[in-house]
């Protein structure tokens, strides 16, 4: 290999900066990368020309040193530009091919403008298409590793809003709080849920938690476990832990499963568990007389 | 002894232990402290736990064995002011801390101990 | 485990009970500097009081070296004694063993549950080597 690699590319780049670039967005347009319900037409062009313009920078510097190597440092530019315009493109809901589609239409403008230059000479031009189409290939694997990058931090944070969603402790009354367990429970929303429960009675200073279980798919011995120490948990606060929603059905499990619920108090519904936890704060619930409804 | 002290206060013993106890401070706190129940002849006793970062299984243990002393010289222990994360983990150890009662602030378990008629007449005879 | 590629952030001789104390508050603080959550600090830090007590008790003292992982977000504790190490590994892990009259012996099997990484090396009359890596986040 010559040690200026990539040198006529490096040429072209140069002298039709502009005309490559407009090849390239057209290119894309007829791949099917180009999205103009996302993107403006102004848009896309500054985003290929900031592209175009990292590459060339690219080119330049690993040419010098005759080494080509995407994690290189010369490649940091367009490393960072890259995941700037796939973050966006996620953003806004590009698909992962098409992201693709669009890098890899880079290569028909230069690789037409190479066979032109090196018409006469080959071997050269294999040389520099070979390795240029391993570098926008290298590019648009890239890409896609960002993307897939991106969509899980997307995934992630759904879940935590989801979590925050399903754990909420509502304060019922003065010293009491209810949680609503809904769906299912693994070891990990078991920590979370006893963590945000724990955290909020400190804050409140609540003396009773129902924790109610009636949106719970199914309780496995697994999470019996994970209740009870929740209620342990609770208890060890200083506040006393009530588990409602328990249905005849779950009982029944419970008893097969070989659950001992040992102190916990449990309940069936909700209202009873409201009813027990007003007491032992000093309230009631009462009916009020016809006179006062009326007025309202 | 700095890393924990006794205090008389509402005919109850408010003992306060800071984060920087020792096992041999602890045992010594354990100590004087039966001996504290026996002198004033109180009904309760009160733990304060809230300066703790962690509770591990020995000084889980010696909040058992606490209780249980205190106990056979007619007096209920209270342990307040546990940290969430200190719960957490200590369920997670296994260590349920039953003989304990438990309570959110020492004020809380004042409260408590009022109901129960452990302070209301508090000195006996 | 091996900390090979870790950086030793703190060496405590273990010859008094002051010096779980110590022991704990340094490792505290390596966890507060990796970002570690409140739940995830109190857990490791028991687990690395109920090791480090153990070779203060049961082997009369110990080095206890910790480290900052390479990942930054987890630290490691390495505890070496050099007593009469354990007989029986298994018996030594299992929820209610204990080799002194009282002691609930919740210890060891405990620190395994508190920590994300546990190992124990130990033979008789070689003393006993336990390496410990607490995260500073459940995920």
């Amino acid at each position: 290999m010559s040690d200026k690699i990539l040198e006529t590319t490096l040429e072209v780049l140069k002298e039709d900066a502009e005309g490559i670039l407009a090849d390239w967005i057209e290119q894309a347009d007829e791949d099917g990368a180009k999205r103009i319900d996302l993107f403006s037409e102004k848009e896309e062009r500054d985003q290929a020309a900031s592209l175009l313009r990292s590459f060339r920078l690219g080119v330049r510097d690993a040419s010098k040193d005759g080494e080509f190597d995407l994690q290189d440092e010369h490649w940091a530019d367009l490393r960072g530009i890259l995941s700037e315009i796939t973050h966006e493109r996620v953003e806004r809901g590009v698909l992962p091919g098409e992201m693709a589609a669009l890098i890899l239409a880079l290569k028909t403008p230069l690789f037409e403008r190479l066979t032109e230059k090196l018409e006469s000479d080959p071997e050269r031009l294999i040389e520099e298409v070979l390795l240029l189409s391993k570098a926008i290939d290298a590019f648009a694997i890239y890409s896609n590793e960002v993307f897939i990058a991106e969509r899980e931090q997307v995934i992630e944070r759904q879940r935590d809003e989801m979590m925050e969603l399903s754990t909420p402790v509502v304060e019922l009354w003065d010293k009491v709080l209810t949680l609503p367990l809904i769906g299912t429970l693994d070891s990990l929303r078991a920590q979370e849920v006893m963590e945000s429960l724990l955290q909020a009675i400190v804050e409140r200073q609540a003396e009773v938690v129902i924790v109610d279980i009636t949106g719970v798919k199914t309780v496995d011995t697994q999470v019996a476990q994970h209740l009870l120490r929740t209620a342990a948990a609770v208890r060890l606060m200083g506040a006393r832990c009530i588990i409602s929603g328990i249905s005849p059905k779950i009982a029944q499990a419970m008893v097969e499963l070989g659950v001992d619920v040992g102190e916990v108090r449990t309940r069936s519904s909700l209202r009873s568990a409201l009813m027990d936890a007003l007491t032992s704060v000093g309230v009631a619930i009462r009916p009020i007389n016809d006179d006062k409804r009326n007025a309202k | 002894m700095n890393a924990a002290a006794i205090y008389a206060v509402e005919g109850v013993l408010l003992v306060s232990i800071t984060s920087d106890i020792t096992d041999t401070d602890i045992i010594d706190l354990q100590e004087a402290l039966s001996k504290r129940i026996a002198d004033t002849e109180c009904r309760g006793v009160v733990v304060d736990i809230s300066a703790l970062e962690i509770v591990d299984t020995f000084v889980g243990r010696v909040l058992a064995q606490l209780t249980s002393v205190a106990r056979l010289l007619d007096a209920e222990t209270y342990v307040v002011g546990m940290r969430p994360a200190v719960a957490m983990t200590l369920v997670e150890l296994g260590m349920y801390l039953p003989e304990n009662h438990t309570a959110l602030t020492l004020s809380h378990a004042l409260d408590k101990m009022r109901q129960s008629g452990l302070i209301d007449g508090l000195r006996r005879g | 485990m091996v900390f090979d590629e870790a950086d030793r952030i703190a060496t405590i001789e273990l010859e008094q009970d002051r010096d779980v104390v110590r022991a704990r508050s340094r490792v505290a603080d390596a966890m507060k500097e990796c970002g570690s959550s409140e739940l995830m600090q109190t857990r490791f830090v028991t687990a690395v009081s109920e090791v480090v007590r153990n070779a203060l008790t049961h082997a009369g003292g110990g080095t206890l070296a910790i480290y900052a992982m390479p990942n930054k977000r987890q630290v490691g504790i390495e505890c070496r004694d050099c007593g009469k190490g354990i007989e029986d590994i298994d018996a030594a892990m299992a929820d209610g063993f204990t080799t002194r009259r009282g002691s609930m012996g919740r210890g060891l099997g405990g620190a395994k549950r508190l920590s994300k990484t546990f190992a124990i090396d130990s033979s008789p009359g070689k003393g006993t080597t336990v390496r410990m890596i607490g995260a500073c986040s459940l995920r």
